[in-house]
């Protein structure tokens, strides 16, 4: 029976390979997410500043937007703050964040120390609306166009390079 | 013309490493000394050709060869030539390039360091060390080759190196932590030369423990440098963030502490042998590992460079190859090393056990932290991400228990100790921790903390017993200094890797508890005050850099009326990436660092201005490098020069 023990090291190498396996096959970074080209799932959730006004799908369509998605436990966020609030500054495209599994007065104290880039912020405490958008992890941007449908999904940190690109998409609607 | 030089260095390397695989392991299997002795020879003419096609990219990179993908990926005409050249590691195809040939290095270490090891014993270990060269180096070639061209058109210039990277930690940081990750191939290759020749013995662990503490030292070295790095040049004074990429280099570390302690024990005792073989698998396990969640981008993270599927499929080859393959043979053939003594339930070899699963529970810890979103992903469930609460909830009390256990087993003896000495000896070491831990928090803050109480006792409790087990060494002896001489370097790197714990933890402690920090909008003239400091803001002004521009910011720092230090913080802006850069400013100090940062240009020339009182932070790298300082002193042992063991050779194997 002891020599059977010699194998468990074995066995658990195997299963874990077996996630590994899989886990390739799930690219995190590109994530077409499944509501690509589809509308932005609905919600009725509280606004992390003011507890009482209830936001839903209807504050998010009629222009095209960024939703922001972030979290002031997650380090790559607040590398790319400065980002956004350069964004916002360029006005070209309103960023509305959606506070992720977070705590709200944390989330309040880091918008007034860092700067608030947003015009208003989701407050996704229990996270069910980000597991409805397919949320990997924060920091993540989505583009809406003006009807509210997902139109570009990226994953990691908004840098100056994701924006020239996601000018670009934008850019490409108004051509059309 | 000089990279497909390098390109086929790398190709004739992989040739001689794949003879290095094959020739002396065969050698040893059927008693031929003629095919053993070509383990040396290979292992030196494989590091040589890795050299070179190193120093091909590394050209490539000081002339601006921009026609070579990587180098126009990664570097810039505009860059500084310090950078230029650290940047071959700046990208995935050059630090896998670091990567192999720190292992071809380690290998002609082995090969060089060798006098005492018996022929088969060197020619199975030089072996092993070839077939992992063998895996990365056509790893290198068939997915990252870092010499590619764009032809005939290429760039005019490159895209310039991440602007993060663009520093000295980072020209040391990656090249520290691979010798770490890499030199625990090392360790491993005598745990999977002692399975095939079946041979576990003391002088097996003697030539087993200097190669493990090195890569320990160095491994821990360049993690302490990575927090260091994350420090200063993140912007925004954390130095933890429990980060995929930084779990990947605790985590084998973790391990290889519980291994240097385990094979302390079977040199001793002749005892955890099979305990010793598998944490030498699971430490470069869990390097490989490492080496496959950065590379692979199965996990997202601040640090990962590619996501590639096929790069990630092929390491994932590799690690079944390698750790399947290893575990394989250690299933089948650790029944055959047996233990020679047995040891008390109360003794410094129980201790240690103890000591060594509390390792292994942390290290499962982070290992679970870290794939978890990626397990959660992989059985469809959704995706979620862990993130430090978890960490810090599970790995702070587990390091807690260890440092109490740790003090036990330092002056608890082999085989059996009673507990009415070990109660004698520690009674006072007890004491003075708890007081300590007591009075510190009234003295330095404004009444009792319980986290700084605990802290500073666990600090304390470590400091005190080492101190108390050393004091014991003089009990039988008159002259002093002729004892501190017979001490061996192996106990002196003992201490000083102990008592570099106690110092992070108090570096720990007191940072994480008596930080204070402060954003506030300072128009120029503006005075504002943190932890008794007055903060004169001055305004910024430009000031331009080799390959940026930034706003300079002046600020005076007063103590009670008198001047202290005038910082830069500066804000850059790249030219190439035009990405902007929080470059702090700091005051460093052994108890306090003065650490200032600019926010966001405001109205009028005012800024936002981040001013961070950190004490004690410092306590926490020192400590670091206590530690790997005791790792590396222990290697100048005289046993471990010793030719004794030359007498027994291949007719034993």
């Amino acid at each position: 029976m002891p020599r059977l023990l010699l194998f468990i090291p074995l066995a658990l190498f195997s299963i874990l390979i077996l996630f590994l396996w899989k886990g390739l096959s799930i690219d995190p970074r590109e994530l077409p997410s499944a509501l690509i080209d589809k509308p932005f799932p609905a919600f009725k959730v509280e606004a992390l500043l003011s507890p009482e006004r209830k936001l839903t799908t209807a504050d998010i369509v009629g222009k095209p937007v960024l939703i922001n998605v972030w979290a002031t436990w997650c380090p790559s966020c607040r590398q790319e703050h400065e980002q956004l609030l350069r964004i916002a500054q360029e006005n070209k495209i309103a960023i509305i964040g959606l506070n992720y599994k977070d705590d709200r007065t944390a989330a309040t104290k880091w918008l007034t120390q860092l700067g608030n880039p947003y015009q208003f912020n989701i407050y996704d405490e229990s996270g069910m609306l980000g597991l409805d958008l397919g949320v990997y992890g924060a920091p993540e941007t989505y583009l809406l166009d003006a009807q509210g449908i997902i139109r570009h999904r990226h994953v990691g940190v908004v840098t100056e390079q994701t924006w020239q690109e996601l000018q670009a998409i934008i850019k490409s609607w108004e051509k059309l | 013309m000089i990279p497909e030089l390098g390109e086929y260095a790398l190709i004739l390397a992989l040739g001689f490493s794949v003879i290095l695989a094959i020739v002396p392991l065969y050698g040893a299997a059927s008693l031929k000394t003629i095919w053993m002795e070509y383990a040396k020879p290979l292992a030196k003419a494989q590091f040589f050709f890795m050299a070179i096609s190193f120093a091909c990219l590394a050209y490539a990179f000081g002339q601006d060869d921009f026609s070579v993908q990587y180098v126009a990926n990664h570097s810039n005409s505009q860059l500084p030539m310090q950078f230029k050249l650290s940047a071959v590691w700046g990208g995935h195809e050059g630090s896998l390039l670091l990567w192999a040939l720190i292992l071809s290095g380690w290998t002609l270490a082995v090969s060089l360091f060798s006098r005492g090891l018996p022929l088969d014993m060197l020619a199975r270990v030089l072996g092993v060390m070839g077939i992992i060269a063998t895996g990365f180096i056509s790893f290198l070639l068939w997915t990252s080759s870092p010499f590619l061209r764009y032809l005939p058109r290429y760039p005019r210039d490159g895209a310039d190196l991440n602007p993060l990277l663009q520093d000295f930690g980072l020209i040391v940081h990656p090249p520290l932590l691979y010798m770490g990750y890499v030199g625990f191939s090392v360790a491993f290759a005598f745990a999977i030369a002692a399975l095939l020749s079946g041979r576990l013995d003391a002088a097996w662990a003697r030539w087993s423990r200097p190669w493990t503490n090195v890569a320990w030292a160095f491994l821990g070295g360049g993690i302490t440098l990575g927090s260091w790095w994350a420090y200063y040049e993140l912007g925004w004074g954390g130095w933890w963030f429990w980060d995929p990429v930084e779990n990947a280099s605790l985590m084998p570390w973790l391990v290889g502490t519980a291994l240097m302690h385990s094979l302390a024990v079977t040199e001793k005792r002749g005892v955890f042998k099979s305990w010793t073989l598998l944490l030498a698998i699971f430490a470069f396990s869990l390097s490989l590992l490492g080496t496959f969640l950065v590379r692979s981008g199965v996990l997202t993270s601040v640090h990962a460079f590619a996501s590639d599927p096929e790069r990630g499929f092929f390491i994932l080859v590799l690690l079944v190859l390698t750790i399947g393959g290893s575990l394989t043979l250690y299933a089948f053939k650790a029944p055959n090393v047996k233990s020679e003594s047995s040891f008390g339930w109360f003794s410094r070899e129980m201790l240690l056990l103890i000591n060594n699963v509390f390792l292994m529970v942390m290290a499962v810890t982070v290992l679970l932290g870290t794939l978890y979103p990626l397990l959660i992903d992989a059985l469809g469930s959704g995706k979620i991400s862990v993130g430090p609460p978890y960490f810090n909830a599970l790995f702070v009390p587990i390091m807690g228990l260890l440092v109490v256990s740790l003090g036990f087993s330092t002056v608890a003896r082999w085989r059996n100790t009673s507990l009415e000495s070990v109660k004698q000896q520690l009674m006072l070491p007890g004491i003075i921790s708890l007081a300590s831990g007591l009075i510190f928090p009234f003295l330095y803050g404004d009444g009792f903390n319980v986290r700084v109480f605990i802290g500073i006792s666990l600090s304390m409790w470590i400091i005190t017993t080492v101190f108390r087990e050393f004091k014991g060494k003089f009990r039988s002896t008159t002259s002093i200094t002729e004892k501190l001489k017979q001490l061996s370097p192996s106990y002196y790197g003992m201490m000083l890797a102990h008592i570099g714990v106690a110092v992070t933890a108090i570096g720990i402690t007191l940072v994480s508890v008596y930080s204070e920090e402060r954003d506030m909008r300072m128009a120029p003239g503006d005075t504002m005050e943190l932890a008794d400091y007055q903060f004169k803001f001055l305004g910024t002004k430009s000031v331009k850099g080799a390959n940026f521009v930034a706003d300079q910011g002046t600020i005076e720092i007063s103590l009670d009326g008198e001047s202290v230090v005038t910082l830069y913080p500066q804000k850059r802006r790249y030219n190439v990436k035009k990405s902007m850069m929080t470059e702090a400013s700091i005051d460093p100090g052994l108890f306090r660092d003065l650490y200032l940062a600019l926010g966001e240009p405001l109205a009028d020339g005012a800024w936002a201005v981040r001013v961070h009182y950190k004490p004690y932070v410092r306590w926490l790298w020192l400590g670091g490098l206590l530690m790997a300082l005791g790792g590396i002193v222990t290697v100048f042992d005289r046993r471990y020069r010793k030719n004794d063991t030359q007498k027994q050779g291949v007719a034993n194997a």
